[in-house]
């Protein structure tokens, strides 16, 4: 029998393993009650330039502060390396924490991760002292860049960023996951379903990001809790050890002592 | 002395960085700061003068995935 081995996020070990983003939700009503409906511990934040005036980054921390819930900034809208850099940094000082989700974006279209940024990225923050989680691809090869760099913890992504589309390399995620086994993997972005989420956590995945498919549903507090089953019951799957799928049929009722009617 | 702060000219009369966030109306904000492209830690704003053309980054927390 299989069992999950205890793969935590830099000493922290959480019991729900769907981290949920903030941003796109119809208010900030909703958000607050799909974090709460979700039983989520992490959530995911950005920054932005402030007005002194409107002050809406205040409201926002209030809010986020009022959840009770641990965050993890991104460096979201990053093109390069020093941008991403500096964004970390702002983003330890004003929440108060080492965690920062590095994103160092390559491409506008399907907004793929620069690999060679993000390892140089990766490299200057582990060394500055950041706890720091990539959204990478499901490359190998950069996967061990990263962990060479110091990463303890990849953020591959599922298809891109509010895409919807699923897993859209379930081999690439598998072969992660079997490369790096002691590695806490978590599939970020690119989810819309439920059953996306529980196919990844079947797969062995630590943990599951999601954003826009909780905030762009039609109700966005029910699907964060269906989010939430989904990878419980993924997770649970995983450590129940699946059958092997195979191409001919196996007869589950036993064929011993049925009657001969012929 | 003109700045260009979060994108856009500014006119302050301070010359310390934190002596200008106070001026534009940041006082007790949760922000964080950047001149010219570089962070500015919270401890180091008094001691940071500014100087005309610098480009001043204002940031706080904000929605993201």
């Amino acid at each position: 029998m299989s069992h999950s081995p205890s793969r935590d996020f830099y000493g922290v070990e959480l019991t729900s393993r769907l981290m949920l983003g903030t941003a796109l939700y119809p208010s900030p009503a909703v958000l607050a009650e799909a974090v709460r409906a979700a039983g989520v511990e992490v959530v995911t934040v950005s920054l932005r330039r402030e007005s002194a005036e409107r002050r809406d980054g205040q409201a926002f921390w209030a809010l986020v502060r009022d959840l009770g819930v641990r965050v993890l900034p991104n460096t979201a809208g990053c093109h390069t390396v020093k941008e991403a850099v500096t964004t970390a940094q702002m983003a330890r000082e004003v929440f108060d924490t080492p965690w920062i989700k590095l994103e160092v974006i390559g491409e506008d279209d399907s907004l793929q991760p620069d690999l060679f940024g993000l390892v140089e990225a990766a490299a200057i923050l582990v060394e500055d002292g950041f706890e720091v989680f990539p959204y990478t691809t499901e490359d190998l090869v950069a996967a061990g860049r990263l962990l060479d760099a110091g990463c303890r913890v990849l953020m591959p992504w599922g298809a891109p960023i509010g895409s919807g589309l699923g897993l859209n390399n379930l081999y690439g995620l598998r072969s992660l996951r079997a490369h790096f086994p002691e590695v806490p993997l978590v599939v970020d972005a690119g989810l819309g379903l439920p059953s996306h989420a529980a196919a990844a956590m079947e797969l062995g995945y630590d943990g599951v990001l999601v954003n826009t498919a909780v905030a762009k549903a039609g109700d966005p507090v029910a699907m964060a809790a269906a989010f939430a089953q989904a990878v419980a019951a993924g997770h649970a799957a995983h450590a129940a050890d699946p059958m092997e799928p195979r191409d001919m049929a196996a007869p589950s009722t036993p064929v011993l002592g049925k009657a001969f009617l012929g | 002395m003109q700045i260009v702060l979060n994108g856009r000219p500014c006119e302050v009369a301070g010359a310390s960085l934190d002596g200008v966030l106070e001026e534009l109306g940041y006082q007790k904000a949760k922000v964080a700061t950047a001149v010219n492209g570089g962070f500015v830690a919270r401890g180091l704003r008094a001691e940071t003068r500014l100087r005309d053309g610098d480009r001043v980054e204002v940031i706080a927390p904000m929605q993201g995935g």
